[in-house]
């Protein structure tokens, strides 16, 4: 086994305690400043009812103890920065060191949401210059920066179909979804009081036109859709697409996760949808911190810029910027303040390092690097479609699955080979599902060493299918039991009780 | 291009693989109509001298030189440093969603330690990792009442944050579901009275603010018995978190919606930010949101995974509990550290510095002829003043002096338009505090 | 594998009539695709129901299916067993694994229902696509 690794991934073999094992009573790890105004007696001045006597169980440990533990916890996780991140749909590519000091800067990070316009032009010139630029590589007409990440955007998207709807009288009754679809867009879709219903992919990998003639009426708000769609696989008759959902008097929605495929090449406003999200924690480096903070900007096509959500950024004509609540027919608030600032800051960072060669070039690299994977591995892994892939691409694992290996356990065995996963089991509608995106991020060399480790995994599910029917192998950790965490979810520590003296 | 680890020569080798000759080639499947031609109208790129410059630039317009008496709902607080020195650490803020568990035990661990740590706090039975921010936090747990109780009303009471009512608005308006206001008595604490004949079997929950918008701390048990008396939940939002170093928790509420900006979050113009919901246990499976649960592994070591995910967007679908995919885990795990960092002991001496500094200068502002305060609760680092002026104007006035006095509460209560709500948390200096006093006697003057 | 006694539906459900109360079930091929079950959502007794009416869930780790009633009735009884013990779905899907008793409306109901051999067709047809 040991001869096919050549890349190897780090896990400290150490056991790290939970903090509140590590507490120690009368540890601490900060000091105030002494205060300068005279003690306030918390009791006379809260009353006593409202007071706590303790926190009980609440960690007291030193700054070192939290620096170690916090370092040893680190090291047993993978990031971008330890290596290639395949997964589909979710874009790991480089997160810029700059983006991350600029975000910090004081001056910026310091910056209260409701501190006056008018000492705020440096936040909202920041702002307005990532509206423009952003409206520039989508072609649409106008922009929230508002939502907080790409569910919150789909779903600002669906209010926003739903608002404009009922300025015409009725706010109809169903959304359709392609069955390729991420969770997100159903979910969304009825959270917003629609039913979703699916329209399925014809064997080409992409919408089902005739599909989507019958079911389109005028009980249908929209059209929610991926493109590239969640298989790599462009909508060629997008514009078609649009045209049959407009002349029915519904709306498009494109869900923009995977702009990593167009930015710089094509524009959704040019296919003519009328909304798009965008994922800045996808296309545009902002981190993916564990699982967020990311945001989701919405763009939309003039018809619908009345209803963006509040505030809006306004410039006026003497260059200074203001934020304005007055808009009658907007959906209201997505949320408190006007975004994630800290993230818009990032995305902004990106695309001025970039400029509009570096978007160009990005662009083709991701897709370069995806074709290129999809090329070396397509005789050995199942491609259920053959039509041509951009950024992603999906393959099955029915071949593996002959010899009971699937795209769950290739994938385990795959961090064996110092990679993390690609996406398993999505999207939906192939079965066995293992979704590539490698990002422009990676090198010709540790692209080819991925793909001898596929090559290597799918000769081991030949050969020696236990070995991937167990790994991983080489983590701090062997697969972890689901079920009883399910069956009997324990979702915080508790202290182990004393022995009851009574007894 | 600095951020592409690929040369020219690699670009061409990896082409002639694909039998391809240019790089246009590789998105021969768009057809050529919705190609764009010309190069994107962006700014040329910039070298990384050049991005600083233009942020920093940017920074300098802002506020950084003023004091800001300014909580609603974002606080300033002193921020340990090792928080940053922790969460740069690629390997926590590079990393992805914690799906495959064997390689993201950092995550997960963090994120166990985080839920732990909100129970703790809130006296709650279980809480998620997390939302993105308190208002949705706050709409998420009103539909979790909704979703529980099968019932279709919420009553609101008017001393929550406005923005936080507005995106409870946003979120839940739609046929089946009312939204009704619940008025303030004189204390500037929720109006029991009025409460009492709004409760009724159609109510699934009373949402309430703890400290509450004005800064006032409201009577929990007594509402939440209130509330069970007519089968309805208490849904709490705090959004001054470090209030809770010294108050007690509110056990007694059935949904907490918390924001966690406070606990070693900058401010930062808005975000991010993170929200959190800590409820009983027995409504868990109602509960959006990320959690992390503990389990072993195949030799009986101790692991973290992802809990409870049949309640989410890509396994429920059309029947989530919420859309919501993202959570906010590296401002969680500022949290987490910010908390062990304060610890027992730091967290309750941080919330009585914040306690002294706001007493201080209501004390002060309350001898100022022209000034009053006009509620009776007790308050914890924020507090409303009325003045015998236009709020708005005094406020603007102060400004090129240095001072964001707070916020005048007309911008979105516009009948109040002699009141300021003001924030003094542990970071504001006793000169400054001395200054702005000095400085509002002046203004007021006619 | 599948008792002659029983009648079965489609969607993988099982009903055992006696008397006029109908023990209803997921069947063996249900338990075996869902995997480990983790949890199951009940009903609340007394709750009426028509003839495919979804009254509850199914879960594993990775995939949650509803449970559909497969006559109209009422529901007289809810196995709280599960509740502490859902691998019992599992172990014994046909027996103590059931999950709700159902008075029926209309006894001949379950007349229309597949019977086993049918039913035991049925799963291989799908399992062959």
């Amino acid at each position: 086994m040991s001869d096919a690794i050549r890349k190897a991934a780090p896990h400290v073999s150490q056991s790290e305690a939970l903090i509140f094992e590590k507490s120690t009573p009368g540890k601490q790890a900060f000091a105030l400043p002494p205060l300068d105004v005279p003690a306030a007696d918390p009791a006379r001045a809260l009353g006593a009812a409202h007071l706590r006597s303790d926190i009980e169980g609440f960690p007291e440990v030193s700054e070192i103890e939290i620096i170690r533990h916090f370092t040893r916890l680190s090291t047993w996780n993978y990031g971008v920065d330890t290596g290639m991140y395949p997964l589909g749909s979710c874009t790991m590519k480089y997160n810029p060191r700059v983006n991350e000091v600029v975000a910090r800067l004081p001056g910026l990070a310091t910056e209260h949401p409701l501190q006056p316009d008018e000492v705020s032009q440096g936040c909202l010139r920041i702002l307005r210059d990532l509206e423009r630029c952003l409206l520039e590589i989508t072609g649409m007409d106008a922009i929230t920066l508002q939502p907080a990440a790409g569910a919150h955007g789909e779903m600002t998207g669906v209010r926003l179909i739903r608002a404009h709807l009922t300025a015409q009288g009725d706010p109809r009754r169903v959304i359709l979804v392609p069955d390729s679809a991420h969770g997100t867009n159903p979910a969304t879709a009825a959270m917003s009081g629609y039913r979703v219903e699916n329209i399925k992919s014809n064997p080409a990998g992409q919408l089902d036109l005739d599909a989507l003639r019958q079911r389109m009426n005028g009980d249908v708000a929209g059209l929610m859709i991926t493109n590239p769609n969640t298989l790599g696989i462009f909508e060629v008759r997008i514009r078609e697409i649009c045209e049959m959902v407009h002349a029915a008097g519904g709306l498009v929605y494109m869900d923009g996760a995977n702009m990593n495929a167009l930015a710089g090449i094509a524009r959704p406003g040019d296919f003519g949808v009328d909304i798009v999200h965008l994922n800045l924690h996808k296309t545009f480096s902002t981190p993916h911190g564990g699982g967020g903070p990311g945001a989701g900007p919405v763009a939309v096509k003039k018809i619908l810029e009345p209803y963006l959500p509040v505030p809006r950024l306004v410039e006026l004509p003497d260059g200074r910027l203001r934020l304005v609540s007055d808009r009658p027919q907007s959906i209201g608030r997505m949320r408190a303040f006007v975004g994630n600032f800290g993230v818009l800051a990032r995305a902004l960072a990106y695309i001025l390092a970039n400029g509009p060669d570096g978007i160009r070039r990005t662009t083709e690299d991701a897709v370069l690097n995806a074709n290129y994977i999809r090329k070396q591995l397509e005789g050995i892994y199942e491609l259920p479609y053959p039509s041509p892939t951009l950024h992603e691409c999906v393959f099955s694992d029915r071949r593996q699955m002959k010899n009971n290996v699937s795209t769950m356990d290739i994938a385990k065995r795959l961090i064996d080979f110092g990679f993390h996963p690609y996406t398993v089991a999505f999207p939906l509608i192939v079965h066995g599902a293992l979704m590539i995106e490698p990002t422009e991020s990676e090198s010709k060399e540790e692209l080819d060493l991925f793909i001898e480790a596929m090559k290597a995994i799918a000769r081991e599910a030949e050969t020696h299918a236990e070995m991937v029917r167990h790994a991983p192998h080489t983590t701090r950790v062997q697969r972890l039991d689901e079920v009883t965490a399910n069956r009997k979810p324990i979702l915080r520590w508790k202290p182990v009780p004393p022995p009851d003296a009574a007894d | 291009m600095r951020y592409l680890p690929k040369s020219d020569s690699d670009r061409r080798e990896m082409l002639r693989t694909l039998g391809l000759s240019s790089a246009d080639q590789l998105f021969d499947s768009i057809p050529a109509e919705l190609r764009r031609k010309q190069p994107l109208a962006l700014p040329r790129a910039l070298s990384e001298p050049e991005i600083l410059d233009y942020f920093r630039q940017h920074a300098a317009e802002n506020a950084a030189g003023h004091v800001k008496l300014l909580g609603a709902g974002a606080y300033d607080h002193f921020r340990p440093v090792v928080i940053d020195a922790l969460i740069s650490r690629g390997e926590f803020f590079t990393a992805y969603t914690p799906y495959q568990a064997e390689i993201s035990q950092g995550t997960l661990q963090a994120i166990f330690e985080f839920q732990t740590l909100l129970c703790q706090l809130t006296g709650q039975e279980v809480a998620n990792a997390s939302m993105y921010d308190g208002s949705t936090a706050l709409a998420e747990a009103a539909l979790m009442a909704l979703r529980i109780t099968g019932r279709s009303r919420v009553l609101v009471a008017a001393n929550i944050h406005p923005e936080y009512r507005e995106v409870m608005q946003t979120y839940l308006a739609g046929p089946g579901v009312t939204l009704a206001e619940v008025p303030v008595a004189a204390s500037g604490q929720v109006d029991s009275a009025a409460l009492e004949k709004l409760l009724n079997e159609t109510v699934a929950a009373v949402a309430i603010q703890s400290p509450n918008f004005f800064g006032c701390i409201e009577e929990i048990p007594a509402l939440a018995e209130q509330t069970h008396r007519h089968g309805a939940l208490l849904v709490t939002a705090i959004a001054e978190p470090v209030s809770l170093g010294l108050l007690r928790a509110p056990a007694e509420a059935d949904i907490v919606a918390l924001e966690s900006q406070a606990f070693g979050l900058p401010t930062s113009y808005g975000g991010p930010y993170a929200g959190v919901i800590a409820t009983k246990e027995k409504f868990v499976r109602s509960l959006p949101g990320r959690l992390a649960g503990q389990t072993t592994d195949r030799d009986g070591r101790r692991g973290f995974v992802l809990a409870l995910a049949t309640r989410e967007q890509h396994i429920r679908r059309e029947k989530a509990t919420s859309n919501i995919c993202t959570n906010q885990a590296l401002c969680a795990l500022a949290v987490t550290i910010f908390l062990c960092v304060y610890g027992r002991r730091g967290l309750r001496e941080l919330a009585e510095q914040n306690l002294a500094k706001a007493g201080y200068l209501a004390a002060e502002l309350a001898k100022l002829k022209g000034v009053r305060l006009p509620y009776t609760a007790p308050f914890f680092n924020e507090f409303v003043v009325e003045l015998d002026a236009d709020a708005a104007e005094i406020h603007r006035r102060l400004l090129p002096r240095k001072f964001v006095a707070g916020v005048p509460l007309s911008r979105w209560l516009p009948e109040r338009r002699g009141a300021l709500l003001l924030c003094a948390t542990e970071t504001a200096k006793r000169g400054d505090l001395d200054s702005f006093v000095a400085a509002l006697r002046e203004v007021l003057q006619p | 594998m599948y008792p002659e006694n029983y009648r079965y539906t489609r969607e993988h459900e099982w009903i055992c009539v006696e008397g006029g109360v109908g023990a209803v079930g997921i069947t063996h091929h249900a338990q075996d695709k869902l995997g480990d079950i983790v949890f199951v959502e009940l009903p609340a007794v007394g709750r009426k129901l028509s003839a495919q009416e979804a009254f509850g869930s199914v879960e594993s780790v990775k995939a949650v299916s509803d449970i559909y009633s497969p006559v109209a009735g009422e529901v007289t009884e809810v196995n709280a067993a599960l509740a502490d013990h859902p691998e019992i779905l599992n172990q014994d899907p046909h027996g103590a694994g059931w999950i709700i008793k159902i008075k029926l409306t209309d006894p001949k109901a379950v007349d229309a229902l597949l019977r086993a051999r049918d039913y035991e067709d049925f799963v291989r047809s799908e399992d062959a696509t």
